[in-house]
């Protein structure tokens, strides 16, 4: 047993931060299970008493892009881009609702685990990242249907598909990023829990779902695609319909993409150090 | 740094009270705009300051004082879920702690599924786990229900299976608050008997607890802290009957205040040495006088009155009552003073003395702790033990 005892272990320290503290990411690694852990235990936790399991993953994106297919295509008359509407808003829904339980979990997750938190060490980065993973699943199974509604109206991806994971991890990204931002604000600021949900639906509504992104005209182009989620829907539904593709207006989507990711670790780890005493 | 498993240097933790101790938006955004005025009164409190203390590899230290002494926080930090606000800690190898019961527990998994979630909290990867997961299953003793959601165990076997999971796991450092403040007299025992042999293991235990005893059976140093600050560090047996003697109070008499409408109660109690005098600080080798006061304005019948005797660790030495003597009567009106002589039977150190008033069907009285005294002069080397009898021998040739 005295196998175990690491006297040439290195040492740890525990002291003040002065200035900024450097993403460690090498202990990240040593707490990969962790982080899988998390997610597994959040994706069992979901569907250990739901009858119909995964089920859901399937029916709410599916009745979300039947309401658009009725209030938008039907009765507004908005274009889909010379695709099946229901088809065309079901691309951009999967990645959305992905987008969406992503942020709002990761910006939940330390609350979610404040009795860890308060208790036990471990990177607390570890908590948002294991939170936008649970997402994908749900996400895979839509897709599923997807592929069932492009069969269905006959309709074949061209050779952009393999930019599609491009699309889907840049979306991972900017959940992750937006996701830790507030997560590390709602430790703070509870009045966040409130309003985010409300932030999320408007969210929506500032991004190509449920109509084309010509929508917007002119020079409001660039102020529009500010959102990231602009950009990456574009894409997605490019690299999946043959829509057209994302325009030159795109590249300030990565911009603020890549910002927001960046912010977003910054502002975690700067408040990371005081979660346990505030949470 | 030699053989050293924890290293703490001038260790201070300030806690803000108030208002920017978080709380909501609005009472932050009313900060900001009074600031412009003046600089807002925050109150501060030091939960821990200048704390400075090495454990080394493979031994336990024992950390003491009373609710609010900042044991909680030093543990926090030396686990690093907090961070210190002066100061460095040190640690080295993995650290497991186990600051409240269940703690990373998920309610919904099942018993499995939350020792290998423990296991990877720890760091420990899923082989790592694997290898004491038969360990931990045999001492929770919980084997039955291993796939049952640990939302259905009773509270019993959810504290066996958390407290087994954080002995067994691979931690070199071992960071344990309390947790023997739960659980059946059978548990505890066993919980400190795994921990005697965690220790064995030549592993580091930090061990939290009001159980006095379990930390003089464990550890062999003690870490005694007050408000924040180390009072001493030391031998465990001598920080902690000087913990305990600071904690009664040193006086040699007390008077109780008046009961109105009682029908008898204690008036005053004072320990007098051979001369008569009232003192708290007695010889060894003297008899001294326990003198209680007692005033009964009803008669009570079988009025009885004990004294109780007790070592600062709380075991019960004497237990002397008047109804021990027939032909002793206390319930007429009246004042009454009642000597108890005790004979020069005690060992040296601290005692503490009780009272209780009352009869067969109630008690009228009971005071715990009234008065600390201190006997001095002891035969030195031999400490462990309450009383000192000087029994008679025996020495003869064998036929």
């Amino acid at each position: 047993m005295t196998d175990r005892v690491a006297s040439d272990a290195p040492w740890v320290e525990n002291r003040p931060t002065r200035g900024r503290r450097a993403l460690q990411l090498e202990e990240l690694w040593a707490y990969r299970e962790l982080v899988a852990f998390l997610a597994v235990r959040d994706i069992k936790v979901r569907y250990k008493q739901a009858v119909f399991g995964g089920a859901w993953a399937v029916v709410q994106p599916l009745a979300s892009a039947a309401i658009f297919t009725v209030v938008f295509g039907r009765l507004a008359k908005v274009s889909s881009q010379g695709v099946p509407f229901l088809v065309w808003s079901f691309t951009a829904v999967t990645l959305w609702s992905y987008f969406s339980t992503a942020v709002n979990g990761a910006r939940g997750s330390l609350l979610a685990n404040a009795a860890l938190i308060t208790k036990v060490y471990f990177p607390r980065i570890a908590a948002p990242l294991a939170s936008v993973l649970p997402g994908l699943i749900d996400l895979a199974v839509a897709l599923v249907v997807l592929v069932g509604l492009l069969v269905w109206n006959g309709l074949a991806p061209g050779p952009e598909l393999v930019l599609a994971p491009l699309f889907l991890v840049g979306t991972v990204l900017v959940a992750f990023g937006i996701g830790t931002l507030f997560a590390a604000v709602t430790v703070q600021y509870r009045d966040v829990q409130q309003v985010f949900g409300l932030v999320l639906q408007l969210w929506l509504f500032a991004t190509p779902v449920a109509y084309p992104p010509t929508l917007v005209k002119g020079g409001w182009q660039w102020v529009y695609h500010l959102n990231p989620v602009v950009g990456l829907v574009e894409g997605w539904r490019w690299s999946i319909l043959g829509t057209p593709a994302p325009g030159r207006q795109a590249l300030v989507s990565l911009a603020v993409g890549v910002v927001t990711l960046v912010g977003g670790l910054r502002v975690f780890q700067r408040s990371e150090r005081r979660f346990a005493d505030v949470i | 740094m030699g053989d050293n498993a924890i290293e703490v240097e001038g260790l201070g933790k300030r806690y803000l009270l108030g208002e920017d101790a978080g709380g909501t938006m609005r009472e932050t955004l009313a900060g900001f705009a009074r600031r412009r005025g003046r600089r807002p009164q925050r109150s501060e409190l030091w939960s821990l300051r200048d704390v400075s203390f090495e454990v080394p590899q493979g031994s336990a230290l024992g950390l003491i004082g009373r609710n609010g002494a900042g044991k909680s926080t030093l543990l926090k930090v030396l686990s690093r879920i907090t961070e210190p606000t002066t100061g460095v800690s040190r640690t080295r190898g993995r650290v497991g702690s186990l600051l409240e019961v269940g703690t990373g527990f998920h309610p919904e998994l099942t018993g499995r599924e939350n020792v290998y979630l423990n296991g990877a909290i720890l760091g420990m990867g899923r082989r790592d786990t694997n290898r004491r997961f038969d360990e931990i299953v045999a001492f929770a003793g919980v084997e039955r229900f291993l796939d049952t959601p640990v939302k259905r165990y009773s509270s019993g076997m959810y504290l066996r299976l958390a407290f087994a999971v954080a002995a067994h796991l691979d931690a070199e450092i071992l960071l344990v608050d309390e947790v023997l403040a739960v659980g059946d007299a059978e548990f505890q025992r066993r919980c400190l008997g795994r921990m005697a042999s965690v220790e064995r293991e030549g592993r580091t235990v930090v061990f939290v607890s009001h159980n006095l005893d379990a930390i003089v059976r464990l550890c062999p140093t003690c870490l005694w802290l007050d408000q924040g600050e180390v009072v001493e560090l030391g031998p465990t047996s001598v920080v902690a009957d000087r913990y305990l003697a600071a904690g009664v109070q040193q006086i040699e008499q007390k008077v109780f205040d008046e009961v109105p409408g009682a029908r008898a109660s204690l008036r005053a109690l004072s320990v007098r040495n051979s001369d008569g005098t009232a003192t708290s600080v007695l010889r060894r080798d003297e008899p001294f006088t326990i003198e209680v006061a007692v005033s009964v304005r009803e008669p009570v019948r079988d009025l009885n009155l004990a004294v109780q005797v007790r070592t600062l660790r709380g075991v019960p030495v004497l237990n002397e009552a008047i109804s021990d003597h027939p032909e002793l009567h206390l319930g007429t009106p009246g004042e009454h003073v009642l000597r108890l002589e005790v004979p020069p039977v005690l060992n040296a150190g601290d005692y503490s003395i009780g009272l209780w008033l009352g009869t067969d069907f109630e008690d009228l009285a009971w005071e715990e702790d009234v008065v600390s005294i201190h006997l001095e002069g002891g035969v030195a080397g031999r400490p462990d033990r309450v009383l000192q009898l000087r029994l008679p021998w025996e020495i003869r040739p064998a036929e």
